[in-house]
């Protein structure tokens, strides 16, 4: 297919301007000599027909959740609910700009300053920041809250953040970010924390522990009170990467559990778009004396009932985003908690954990998963068998693209052999289930019979398999002008 | 002679000359090498440190040094061709020369034949 630049005609616009009613004034007059483009942009010129279609075959191309099931372990492709994108294009949100004064917005605000009390309320925070524009950049901005928080104590010797060798590999990359050591927990044979090598690794110098619970085998780390206790006492923080709080919704809380600092991925649990949908929204949660480091500005509301922008937090970590955070996906995710309400919420985390055990008994008849303990809302399996069949996860995964599956996380968590990483979420039906473990299964037979068709998979796709290592080595991420 | 360690690094003993580089299983494990991050000359080891990483387009993992010892030399036509280590893991794509200094930590290798068996296991 080509590129919207190639299909570029001189001349040919898409676009037909009313006629002017007003008297026309030179630019030059307007806008200083400096500023002016002094060369036509490289825009492509095209009449809307071409553009309607273009962007439309490209869509078709695309795999998504509104075109089948999407199981991405520890990335929650839930279904997004349209009504939610209509609110959010309600012109009072969506025509706003962000330097309107604070009394003409008290709306948005408003809904801000909410989403923020509800979003601590389910996971046990006191305070919020809705600034981070995704799940990495919550952690940087957790950690960077950490930091500070024992700086500004006078403690400038915790330069060292664990993290279990489950992780995911953000949290290494997020504490490596803040100028911190990573050190790196082996976890035991089942997957979960081991509290013996836990104490050996925590010291004066321990800054942070970084955990997800349930972690990314889809396990729920039972002795997380031991866990928190232990790095308290060691004077660590506790974060709380949110990417799986699909499963513990209205269950339990990370608050409660001891986490201290805690990130949310809106367009996982709250069902926003996500991938190349998005964008994305990662809020920052804190316990009370963290508050004053969150970054600035904070939404508030004043005595009057007046909600505005708060700046004044003097030991702030700053700003970390330009504004005040993805706007439109505040709204989306509001209008899902609203929608849901406590209870549909409950129920959300409890039919992802059943549909993955379901999905997981049904595999487990014919693969090793990776853990025997009951899982929460994913699980992985262990593909090291698929070498008796003379092919790999890649391959596996490759051939669930031909029957029109999209394939699950593959070679994550590190520390299972081949991982294939499975998360149905909540929002899919038993047949749909069914239909993709009936296929995995159909997959290994076709594997048996001829383990070319799989290394050659996929047949089916607009494109066959990809160069991957040549598209790290010599990407090609521009569209340039051929002069 | 060869020897592995259970972190899959190879060595092969020239005198007091020790060639390193990662073993055609763990190869075969990484998939597509994308790029090696090669030590520096003259940094010393010990055994079991991290010496290097070695990245796929699977996961960036760490290369550990299976004896004490100080780098005198890397390969450098890793550099621009990582995907020699595909191609001959046990041989053009050797990482590092070592110079080392504990004979005795040779025994904690692995023979060819071990290794074989050791894979196999795990």
């Amino acid at each position: 297919m080509k590129l919207i630049f190639e299909k570029s005609k001189d001349g040919r616009t898409g676009y037909s301007l009313p006629k002017l009613d007003v008297p026309e004034k030179p630019i030059e007059e307007m806008i200083p000599e400096s500023l002016i483009r002094k060369e036509e942009a490289e825009l492509p010129q095209v009449y809307e027909t071409e553009v309607v279609r273009h962007y439309t075959n490209l869509s078709r191309l695309n795999h998504a959740v509104d075109v089948g099931f999407y199981p991405l372990g520890s990335c929650t492709m839930k279904y997004n609910p349209k009504v939610n994108e209509k609110i959010s294009k309600f012109d009072g949100f969506a025509y706003i700009h962000p330097y309107q004064p604070e009394e003409t917005v008290q709306g948005a605000l408003e809904i801000m300053y909410n989403l923020q009390i509800l979003l601590c309320e389910i996971t046990g925070m006191d305070y919020m920041t809705l600034q981070p524009a995704a799940g990495a950049h919550g952690e940087l901005t957790g950690m960077s809250i950490i930091k500070k928080y024992h700086e500004d104590r006078g403690d400038f010797n915790r330069n060292k953040v664990l993290v279990p060798d489950s992780a995911h590999g953000t949290n290494p990359a997020s504490a490596a970010m803040c100028g911190f050591e990573v050190i790196e927990l082996k976890s035991t044979e089942q997957g979960l924390i081991d509290l013996e090598e836990l104490k050996k690794n925590l010291d004066e110098n321990t800054a942070a522990v970084m955990l997800t619970n349930p972690n990314t085998l889809g396990l729920y780390e039972k002795d997380i009170d031991t866990i928190t206790r232990l790095a308290h006492e060691a004077g660590a923080l506790l974060y709380y990467d949110g990417a799986n709080l699909n499963a513990i919704m209205g269950k339990v809380r990370p608050g409660d559990m001891g986490f201290d600092v805690v990130h949310l991925n809106l367009h996982k649990t709250f069902s926003t778009p996500h991938g190349m949908g998005g964008p994305g929204s990662g809020p920052v949660g804190v316990k009370a004396f963290l508050k004053d480091y969150l970054p600035i500005p904070v939404v508030e509301q004043d005595e009057k009932g007046f909600y505005y922008f708060n700046y004044d937090l003097p030991k702030s970590i700053g700003k970390v985003r330009s504004f005040y955070g993805n706007f439109g996906v505040f709204v989306k995710a509001y209008a899902y908690i609203l929608f849901m309400g406590k209870s549909g919420l409950k129920k959300a985390s409890e039919l992802a954990v059943l549909n993955a055990n379901y999905l997981r008994s049904k595999i487990s008849k014919f693969l090793k998963i990776a853990s025997d303990i009951v899982c929460m809302h994913e699980f992985v399996v262990d593909g090291s068998e698929f070498k008796k069949y003379g092919v790999k996860t890649l391959d596996v995964a490759k051939r669930l693209l031909d029957y029109g599956y999209h394939p699950p996380t593959v070679y994550f968590p590190l520390i299972v052999p081949e991982a294939l990483m499975i998360e149905p979420t909540e929002t899919e039906t038993k047949e749909t289930l069914d239909g993709f473990a009936e296929t995995l299964e159909k997959i290994l037979k076709e594997a048996e019979k001829s383990s070319e068709l799989l290394k050659n998979a996929p047949h089916n796709t607009y494109v066959r398999r990809l160069d991957e290592a040549r598209a790290v080595k010599n990407p090609i991420l521009r569209w340039k002008v051929d002069v | 002679m060869k020897k592995y360690s259970k972190t899959h690094e190879w060595v092969e003993v020239d005198g007091k000359i020790a060639t390193i580089g990662i073993s055609n299983h763990a190869q075969e494990e990484l998939g597509d090498v994308v790029f090696v991050e090669l030590p520096e000359i003259g940094k010393e080891v010990k055994k079991g440190e991290v010496l290097c990483s070695v990245e796929s387009v699977k996961a960036a993992s760490d290369i550990y040094a299976p004896l004490t010892g100080k780098v005198i030399e890397v390969n450098t036509e890793l550099d621009t061709t990582p995907e020699i280590i595909n191609q001959d893991a046990e041989g053009k794509g050797w990482i590092a020369k070592l110079e080392f200094t504990d004979e005795s930590e040779l025994d904690d290798l692995m023979s060819e034949e071990e290794y074989k068996k050791f894979v196999e296991q795990h």
